[in-house]
């Protein structure tokens, strides 16, 4: 097997499945809670409402931020095929980002709209977890192979929302705690990483615009 | 040791529902522990240490006929940051804290004052169990049946002068059993604090108890308070000393954050956490599907505490 079909066949499917774990994990909870099945990895707690908000939205925040990894691996290791991952890690992310809001807009608001549009309007922390979920449709609707050649280096442009988005994210996960903030200063660091390292690699002077990467 | 109110067991009171669920709970652990050899790591305390039985009758008038929440949500979803900032890390890190031997130092504004062993403060109490509704900040609720005896009677006891105006309530300061005391989450040790006029209020309480039984580590043992009024955090655990003042003591979400903790903390829709609504509330083991129920005025126990603040602006004295 040549390494592009290593990748293709093993390496790519391996990234789906570690990136399905979460969402696996969650459903054999709720399986527990409902009485379906008797054992799960996960209990969801006394409080499972909660406990899958908080699931969905940290491993949201986590994708978002391995997307973001992906140019600095492949800068690093040189191993360009690292790029045809990015397309699977951010739709992931969008993903668990829509089941965080689906949880909260459901589970716990019951879909009272009146109440979910008092939050958005009045809470700064759901104002801006909405403007990122916001910023996420755009670059999920475009991630398609069609779209990329469509819409060229327009692509690359809309696509640094992702930046923006990030950094909304990861002041989202700061606003919402009551106080112990060292989880979220840990994404804040992470976050500063991986900026600083795009700023340091430009500064070298090797710094090659992002490229749309070809259909995979 | 006078005693007016008949002694019945808890167990001949708790409706037969509760005990089977429990039981039920119990074939669930042993489930759950016979799968735990294939990798199974629930966060879920193993079963607590034995803790014995309290004989003690329930106090119909103050409790709520609302059904309790299970002993397991009880016991492995609360905040106590002594143990860690996660609401199942107490019932993990606090598997081996030592409640016993116990002594509470009384000092401040009082005529008795001194250091008293937990059996020199439970010997003269007469034990009852009352069903209280527990609001926390955060937005969530819990029914939970205590045990233990009225505040009041026992800080009469140590006769306050006409300057305590105040009470204060300390927690025990000990990282090397208390290992979230390691981290500076807050000042530590935990500190809060009650006007005299709420500390006397018959509803106001200390708990030794949770479901006829002593109390277990993680829910604040051997000594705890519960202002069922106020928002969670107002009922400090492992108490360690009792101080009267004349100044209203500083508690420790508020040292934290003035603007979103102050030292009334009375339960009320109608003042926001500058972060999130306090309109609703979820009550704990009501499966996924079950809505948000409205938060009421202190709690629900207006008619009895209202007038403990009758002009105060209660949105300046949050
Ligand atoms: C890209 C979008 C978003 C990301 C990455 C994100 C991420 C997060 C993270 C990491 C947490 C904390 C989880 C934890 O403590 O373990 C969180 C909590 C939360 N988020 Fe989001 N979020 C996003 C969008 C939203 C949106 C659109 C809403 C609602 C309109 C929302 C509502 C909430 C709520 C209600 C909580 C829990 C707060 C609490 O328990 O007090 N989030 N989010």
């Amino acid at each position: 097997m040549n390494s592009t079909r290593q990748f293709r066949f093993i390496f790519k499917p391996l990234v789906f499945a570690a990136c399905a774990i979460p969402a696996g994990l969650m459903v054999l909870g709720i399986m527990k809670l409902q009485g379906i099945t008797e054992f799960a990895p996960m209990d969801l707690g006394a409080d499972p409402v909660s406990r899958l908000i908080h699931a969905c939205g940290i491993t949201a925040l986590n994708l978002l931020l391995i997307t973001l990894l992906v140019t600095p691996a492949r800068q690093i290791s040189g191993w360009n095929n690292l790029i045809r991952l990015r397309r699977m890690l951010g739709l992931f992310a969008f993903f668990y980002a829509v089941m965080h809001f689906t949880c909260y807009a459901w589970l716990d608001q019951g879909l009272d709209l009146a109440a979910i549009g008092a939050d958005i309007v009045k809470r700064p922390y759901i104002t801006i977890g909405m403007a990122a979920l916001l910023m996420l449709i755009p670059l999920a609707v475009t991630s398609t192979s069609g779209m990329m050649r469509r819409l060229g280096r327009k692509w690359i442009k809309l696509h640094r929302l992702i930046y923006v988005l990030t950094a909304l994210g990861v002041w989202h996960f700061y606003w919402q705690v009551k106080k112990d903030i060292r989880e979220p200063l840990l994404y804040v660091a992470m976050f500063a990483v991986l900026m600083a390292w795009r700023i340091g690699w430009r500064f070298k002077g090797k710094f090659v615009p992002a490229r749309v990467p070809e259909k995979t | 040791m006078k005693n007016h109110i008949p002694r019945i067991a808890s167990s001949e009171i708790t409706p037969e529902g509760v005990y089977l669920d429990r039981r039920q709970l119990l074939a669930a652990g042993f489930a759950t522990a016979a799968l735990g050899t294939l990798g199974a790591s629930t966060t879920l305390a193993a079963s607590p240490p034995a803790l014995a039985p309290l004989t003690a009758a329930r106090n119909q008038a103050v409790s709520t006929s609302d059904a309790p929440n299970s002993y397991e949500d009880i016991t492995t979803y609360n905040n106590y940051y002594e143990f860690g900032t996660g609401k199942s890390d107490p019932a993990v890190e606090a598997r081996d804290f030592k409640p016993t031997p116990w002594s509470v130092t009384v000092d401040g504004e009082a005529d008795v004052k001194g250091k008293f062993t937990l059996e020199d403060i439970l010997k003269p109490q007469v034990l009852e169990e009352r069903v209280y509704r527990l609001r926390c900040v955060e937005a969530w609720s819990m029914v939970i049946p205590w045990t233990g005896f009225s505040l009041a009677s026992l800080l009469q006891r140590f006769k306050p002068t006409s300057k305590a105006k105040y009470v204060e309530f300390t927690t025990l300061l000990d990282p090397k059993q208390m290992p979230g005391q390691r981290d500076a989450v807050l000042r530590w040790p935990y500190v809060e604090g009650l006007r005299m006029d709420e500390a006397m209020h018959p509803l106001a309480f200390m708990a030794v108890g949770l479901y006829g039984k002593t109390l277990p580590n993680q829910s604040g043992a051997p000594l705890r308070l519960v202002v069922p009024w106020k928002y969670g955090f107002k009922n400090i655990k492992a108490i360690v000393r009792i101080r009267f003042t004349e100044q209203q003591p500083r508690n420790s979400w508020q040292i934290a954050a003035a603007s979103e903790y102050g030292f009334f903390a009375n339960v009320n829709p109608a003042v926001d956490h500058p972060r999130w609504s306090q309109a609703t509330e979820r009550r704990i083991g009501g499966g996924l599907l079950a809505k948000r129920a409205a938060t009421l005025p202190f709690n629900g126990y207006a008619d009895q505490v209202a007038s403990l603040y009758s002009g105060m602006d209660l949105r300046r004295y949050y």
